[in-house]
């Protein structure tokens, strides 16, 4: 047998093995926490090898017929997806046993819906597509509902699966009015079939576009199919909302940049109008919405709207250029994002987490250090320079104003400014406000992350890491060409 | 009169719209919901087998074994996540799923 036929597919291979082998590993070790720890550690590994083998060893190329895609693009998204997902596992020992809810079938479940995003982001063909997204929607729909003896988390669980079924649903309607209009579901024919004259106008083309982008739209929850979002973010144990905030969102965007660009580039002027919309109604609406918050999940989850938003608007502007800002602003998005959920989770008195933003108030005079923390993180997601925050908007608004965009990238600014309120009013309870009640000491897991994440905002003005950064998301864009119609 | 692709079209487009009334407009029972999933699929299925039936291409009815696959995977799953909704909840009417605003 040929193995250099599978060759492109190592890491998934290494992670499909890896779950199959905890799953068994957990079945035929004694039940408790000490089984699930282990697997959580051996999961941790699994990911770091799917890593490594991604790095060092994975060709470029295609498999299975075409339908599988590796290249520069698909190679930094991953890394990115599985170094947030082997973090957010790091999160959830301590939380998880806190709550005795640590079992081992909550890291299968992670390395599953990591399998998943993998595939997603190699998807070449709308089968593919389907594939990837349902085994990472089917293994998120279980940990959302984790926690299985809260109303909460089965309710946000439940939500969860309501809309990413009907959000599936609309994905495949989109998809088999693509195929039937394009007799193929593999993106290199449905481009090459839709440069054929006058196919761009095609009512049967344009109604399959529309359904797959809002089938999409909801996977990364863009206004106004964000709705699904708040609830779920609130409701989920907290270190499965970090998962969800960084590694889902990575992925699915990886779907819309290889739809868009890879399968519909003759139809740009189409899907550009869909981009801008939802950026704008993303920007505007996170910006807004979150003022009014008390919950520091929910003012994430509206945050990550927001984020959506901006990172959309490099999208739309249908360059090498742009999609190297959309990468950038991922890159730094997940790290930003994952630095602020290891400090939520370090909002506890005794054993309850405290989501409540008035809670906060003078923690700078019971623990600066981590106050500090979250003030830097809070100052770079409100784009504050020269942290990093900033330069993700910068490269993802710079090729919108080449393209001529300007007034998605007045309003994309605008917004930025507006939503920096409720990140500098959480800077301001925790240094100005009568202290509160101290929280309990922050614990290591938590700390490193913390650590990383801002250590990576601190130092992406540094030409070695930022202009690294740079290079790769540049170097990985140029592997997918947009055509300007 | 012949049965062309438009006409399998357009049942697929009615049961479709259907399945997504059904999720919007109920406002009973959750198993309801997941019932209207199950017809948004199975439209969706319909589409496939039409178009791959009159474009001579194998890839759509492919393409609906698989999605048959994994309605039954996400149904499962659908039921799972009810059933643990029930024993914290009580009720699975859908104006009772509202421990969250939104």
């Amino acid at each position: 047998m040929d193995l250099s036929l599978i060759a492109p597919v190592l890491p998934e291979v290494i992670l499909a093995l890896g779950a199959m082998a905890l799953l068994m590993f957990g079945a035929f070790s004694p039940e408790g926490e000490a089984t699930a720890r282990s697997a959580g550690w051996l999961a941790i590994a699994v990911l770091f090898a799917a890593a490594i083998a991604l790095v060092t060893s994975t060709p470029a190329g295609a498999a299975f017929d075409g339908v599988f895609l590796s290249d520069g693009l698909t190679t930094f998204l991953k890394v990115l997806i599985l170094i947030a997902a082997a973090l957010t596992l790091l999160l959830t020992f301590d939380d998880f046993g806190r709550a005795k809810v640590m079992l081992f079938e909550y890291p299968v479940l992670v390395l599953l819906a990591t399998l998943g995003m993998l595939m997603m982001v190699s998807a070449n063909d709308l089968i593919a597509l389907y594939l990837g997204l349902e085994l990472q929607s089917l293994a998120l729909y279980v940990i959302a509902a984790f926690k299985r003896d809260d109303v909460k988390s089965s309710e946000a669980g439940l939500k969860y699966f309501v809309l990413g079924a009907l959000s599936s649903g609309m994905l495949l309607y989109g998809a088999s009015m693509l195929y039937g209009v394009t007799g193929s579901t593999g993106y290199g024919a449905i481009a090459a079939a839709v440069k054929a004259d006058g196919m761009t106008q095609n009512i049967g083309l344009i109604v399959g576009l529309v359904f797959v982008l809002v089938g999409l739209a909801f996977k990364i929850s863009a206004v106004p199919f964000h709705m699904w979002t708040p609830d779920v973010y609130e409701g989920a144990p907290t270190p499965v909302t970090a998962f969800f905030a960084g590694a889902p969102k990575v992925a699915a965007m990886a779907l819309l940049i290889r739809f868009t660009q890879g399968a519909l580039p003759v139809a740009a002027t189409q899907w550009q109008q869909i981009i801008v919309f939802l950026s704008i109604a993303s920007m505007v609406l996170g910006a807004f919405a979150a003022i009014g918050q008390t919950n520091i999940k929910r003012l994430m989850a509206y945050s990550s709207i927001g984020h959506v938003g901006f990172a959309l608007v490099g999208l739309a502007a249908n360059n090498a250029e742009g999609t190297s800002g959309v990468l950038t602003y991922l890159a730094i998005y997940v790290a930003m994002t994952l630095g602020t959920f290891a400090c939520i989770l370090s909002m506890r008195r005794g054993d309850k987490n405290i989501e409540d933003i008035s809670e906060l108030a003078g923690l700078a005079k019971t623990d600066l250090r981590f106050a500090t923390i979250l003030a830097i993180l809070m100052f770079s997601l409100a784009g504050i320079p020269p942290l990093a925050g900033f330069w993700a908007k910068w490269y993802a608004f710079l090729p919108a104003i080449k393209a001529g965009l300007y007034p998605l990238a007045i309003i994309g600014v605008v917004a930025s400014v507006i939503g920096a309120f409720y990140y500098l009013r959480i800077i301001k309870i925790m240094f100005f406000d009568e202290a509160a009640a101290p929280f309990e000491a922050v614990e290591s897991k938590a700390l490193f992350v913390m650590a990383l994440s801002v250590a990576f905002v601190l130092a992406f003005s540094l030409p070695f890491i930022g202009g690294a950064v740079g290079d790769a998301a540049t170097a990985a864009a140029a592997s997918i060409m947009p055509v300007v119609p | 009169m012949t049965i062309g692709l438009g006409h399998y079209l357009t049942v697929a487009a009615c049961l479709f719209t259907l399945g997504i009334f059904g999720i919007f407009l109920n406002r009973k029972n959750v198993i309801v919901i997941l019932m209207s999933v199950e017809l948004m699929l199975l439209a969706v299925n319909i589409n496939l087998v039409a178009f791959a039936n009159f474009n001579g291409d194998l890839v759509g009815q492919v393409f609906a074994l698989f999605i048959l696959t994994v309605a039954a995977a996400e149904a499962a799953i659908g039921l799972a996540i009810i059933v643990v909704y029930y024993r914290n909840r009580g009720s699975i009417a859908v104006d009772d799923i509202n421990m969250m605003k939104g």
